[in-house]
């Protein structure tokens, strides 16, 4: 049975159960990987998965059950029911929305896990081979994966959604060592599916790789508070980690503190800071017509002139909440209940330019690139995979890779300068609650935040 | 499975199935509430294969076609690497207990009844801390078979408990928590609980730290985080045979302190991470990676190790869509003689690390580290005075792995993959605001 089968039996089954609310994903995929560790592919493969959930809602409880065989689909959706029974009595409710019927497209020239392996090797030896032929450079590895998804959302009141979608993405490291001495450097990029985002690289990988090198020779910075200037692609993790987490409905709506903290109109920064999440900013690869409840995705604006104005919300969160939805409920897959999560998550761009954001810089830190981040709502750190002091105005010598720490809170308030030249980082992959990696975008111009603690020696 | 052999044996020299089948029953409790109960079941099947000498890979969950399997995979094969070893013909393995059918029979109601068991002392502890909670059962049954006769299969149970807890005041948020994973059915919720109460009492109070060089205790918990990320990395056999671990070439060398000695051990009953083979049926060992401070040995895979002309260490683990790659079982770093109170008692002015966050993501493979205390503590004049806040710990692994001031005489098991004692280091970078 394939799943448009299952799903036209499925949604027969729970229009007619006797659940406050009963939803249910189908899921069909194909994904491709090569990886390369050193000057060999180490590995390629084609995998395929198929299967489904049942999501049930009985007096304020939830309840959940994943199955990857489509066989006997009543008998799931009972267990699911029957197994609520023990949770009711809780306060979960969720926000209705009327019914959705509709089909959408993953809009690219090709599938790209049937891009012969071929093509792909070729692509992904070239990349090696401009590694290699830096010098002092030890090993690199190379992971290239894509990935094709057919998916069916329904409910109990008549939703029925399929959607498709496709992903590809890239990460090339390069690893230098000398002396005992190990530096890495890396990038990470990717597309809504389309193959040929991750053409014609070969001289942003042959910088990367060289960057590698020059670390081993860089010093190390000397730990404390600094001005700090991140570049588009770390300011956008920046505000991926520190803000974008914090935006999330389901970590504040049941926590009366937070709740007060993120109050709707609180001022969080100076009037130049404007931060969106949305789905359906077009063509990213946190992008998509109806989220994994079936809700209509859109652009919501976290903060706007400095001060919060929105909230990133499932059916739930909503519902407690007493706020709109805003189409951010997603699953990584169908092992997976739909959580709140972000989508294409950016900083619009103000008016200055990067020359006279370090202008009238004494001594400060110039971050760029990422290796991670994460946060623990109040307390964020992230690392650059780049670093340089700024000196009098000027970018001045290299130095190791950097950890920034901070309080999301004070940090906001110290963002001082907003460039005018945004750009998204597709190279992101978002985990929460287990959910690993989701697909997502974010992005930002340059900025500068003043008195950021930097670790280090 | 067998047919799935069968029908790889016509196309290829050597095939290997390998089949898994979960089943997990989670209860989730969310602000102090009962919020959700999972049932989750999946089965899948990876298929590799060695044609013309290269190594071929398919993967499938949920419906299973054995002859799309087996053209994706030979398919695959064309881009293969040479395969440098064959397949073993093991069908013998050691007992190694991991299966309690008593876990099976824990009900869904005791699951919540052990929940709340979690959720309220803390909540009792503290006001307006909001608390979450997991408990859940989970068995697996694994099978690996090959064309040379090799063949494995096991069943296991483990079952598992967590608790956490934050506390927003302003803008400050404490997060304090402990879990425990094991095969054996678990029901003392005091041991968990009585440990999150510590953590909540030791941070009632902050205390502040001026930025300098000061000695820093790492509990069990904060080893893991601190020094890990690195330690995985450089004792992985693919790692070395890349030249990227600092440890590499390095084999027999007096590395570390020569108190420090830890082993991978996927052999102890009863532990969530053991069984009698890994993911390839090579059979489980334990392995010797530092002993007494000597670096004695790398985890390998099948191809790695063939690689690298060493022995596979049993070590082969399936990873991301199955793909075949060394990855630890169960650390166990050995206990030292330095009880934790004496530590504490030694330090003029200080820090306890419990948690630390970010250190997974500086320059991992060279052993800098550099993370944000997320849980720790303040120590002054031999005792705890509260907890530090703002501050930032860095260093590196091997230096300080090179000279510790100590090593505690009690380990803790955290989470089902390391157990470890706290260790002391006599100076740490710190920088706070
Ligand atoms: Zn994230």
């Amino acid at each position: 049975m394939n799943i448009k089968e299952a799903g036209h039996l499925l949604a027969g089954i729970i229009t007619k159960c006797e659940a406050e609310y009963i939803e249910a994903h189908l899921e069909e995929s194909e994904a491709s990987h090569l990886t390369y560790r050193g000057k060999d592919l180490e590995s390629v493969d084609k995998t395929g998965a198929v299967g489904g959930n049942v999501r049930v809602l009985v007096n304020g409880g939830w309840s959940f059950v994943s199955f990857n065989n489509l066989e006997d689909l009543e008998t799931k959706v009972k267990q699911a029911i029957e197994q609520a029974k023990f949770v009711s009595g809780g306060e979960a409710k969720i926000l209705q929305y009327p019914p959705i019927v509709d089909k959408t497209k993953a809009e690219i020239r090709q599938n790209p896990v049937n891009i012969p392996l071929k093509e792909k090797k070729q692509i992904l030896d070239e990349y090696n081979q401009v590694i290699w032929e830096v010098p002092k450079l030890q090993t690199s590895v190379i992971g290239y994966a894509d990935g094709y998804r057919k998916y069916i959302y329904m409910n109990s009141v008549g939703s029925y959604i399929e959607q498709e979608r496709a992903d590809v993405t890239l990460r090339v490291g390069a690893i230098a060592t000398e002396k005992g001495e190990v530096q890495q450097a890396g990038i990470s990029l990717g597309s809504r599916g389309e193959f040929s985002a991750i053409k014609g690289l070969h001289n942003q990988i042959r910088d990367m790789a060289q960057n590698a090198v020059k670390m081993l020779s860089a010093p190390q910075a000397k730990g404390g508070e600094y001005t700090v200037v991140l570049d588009p692609i770390l300011a956008g993790v920046f505000v991926h980690e520190a803000f974008g987490h914090l935006s999330e409905a389901d970590h504040v709506y049941e926590n009366p503190q937070l709740r007060e903290l993120m109050t709707m109109g609180k001022t969080f920064a100076g009037k130049q800071l404007n931060i969106v999440d949305g789905a359906a900013v077009p063509g990213l690869r946190g992008s998509y017509k109806y989220d994994d409840e079936g809700i209509p995705a859109q652009k919501t604006y976290l903060i706007k002139e400095g001060v919060l104005t929105g909230r990133l919300h499932s059916r739930e969160t909503a519902a407690r909440m007493k706020e709109k939805l805003s189409g951010n409920a997603r699953a990584v897959s169908y092992r997976f209940p739909p959580i709140v999560r972000m989508t294409n998550t950016y900083i619009e761009p103000g008016k200055t330019s990067f020359k006279e954001m370090i202008a009238d810089i004494k001594e400060g830190i110039y971050v760029k690139n990422w290796y991670g981040g994460t946060t623990s709502m109040e307390m964020f750190t992230f690392s650059a995979g780049e670093a340089y002091m700024i000196r009098n105005g000027q970018i001045a010598e290299m130095l190791r890779p950097v950890v920034l720490t901070g309080n999301v809170f004070s940090t906001l308030k110290n963002i001082d300068a907003i460039g005018n030249d945004l750009d998204m980082n597709e190279g992101g992959g978002c985990g929460k609650a287990g959910q690993s990696p989701l697909p997502v975008s974010n992005g930002s111009p340059h900025i500068r935040i003043q008195r950021c603690l930097i670790g280090g020696k | 499975m067998e047919e799935i052999l069968e029908l790889a044996r016509k196309f290829a020299e050597e095939a290997e199935v390998y089949t898994v089948s979960t089943e997990e029953a989670p209860v989730h409790f969310e602000a102090n509430r009962l919020k959700a109960i999972q049932s989750k079941q999946s089965t899948s099947v990876s298929l590799r294969l060695i044609k013309n000498g290269k190594l071929g890979y398919a993967a499938a969950s949920g419906e299973i076609d054995a002859r799309k399997l087996v053209d994706i995979a030979v398919e695959t094969s064309e881009f293969g690497m040479p395969a440098q070893f064959s397949f073993p013909s093991e069908r013998n393995f050691p007992q190694v207990n991991i299966l309690d059918p008593e876990v099976e029979t824990v009900s869904i109601g005791e699951m919540i009844e052990l929940g709340q068991k979690l959720i309220d002392p803390v909540l009792k502890s503290t006001e307006g801390i909001l608390c979450d909670a997991g408990v859940s059962r989970d068995s697996v049954t694994l099978s690996v078979a090959n064309t040379r006769g090799g063949q494995a299969q096991y069943k296991k149970t483990t079952f598992g408990m967590g608790v956490s807890g934050t506390l927003v005041r302003d803008t400050d948020m404490l997060f304090v928590g402990d879990g425990q994973e094991s095969c054996h059915p678990l029901r003392d919720t005091k041991a968990l609980t009585d440990i999150v109460l510590h953590q909540l009492e030791l941070a009632r109070n902050t205390a502040g730290v001026t930025s300098g060089q000061m000695p820093v205790i790492f509990t069990p918990d904060g080893v893991v985080s601190a020094f890990l990320p690195a330690l995985m990395s450089a004792f992985n056999g693919k790692t070395v045979l890349l030249g990227a671990s600092p440890l590499d070439k390095r084999l027999g060398e007096t590395v570390f302190d020569k108190r420090f000695s830890l082993f991978d051990d996927p052999t102890l009953d009863f532990a969530p991470n053991s069984r009698p083979c890994d993911d390839e049926g090579t059979v489980s060992r334990r392995t010797a990676l530092v002993e007494k401070g000597t670096v004695k040995n790398f985890l390998y895979d099948l191809q790695t190790a063939g690689q690298a002309k060493k022995q596979s260490t049993g070590n082969g683990s399936r990873g991301r869509g199955g793909l075949m790659s060394p990855a630890p079982s169960a650390w166990i770093v050995s206990p030292g003689e330095t009880a934790f109170e004496d530590m504490v008692k030694d330090i003029k002015e200080g820090l306890l690390i419990e948690q630390l966050m970010g250190a997974e993501q500086g320059n991992v493979l060279g052993g800098d580290f550099s993370g944000n205390v997320l849980l720790g503590y303040k120590i002054e004049n031999g005792k705890i005075t509260g907890r530090v806040k703002n501050t930032m710990v860095s260093g590196n692994v091997y230096q300080i792995l090179k000279d510790l001031a100590g090593i505690g005489k009690e380990t803790k098991w955290i989470g089902g993959g390391v157990c470890a004692p706290a260790l002391y280091c006599a100076n740490l970078s710190v920088a706070s605001k």
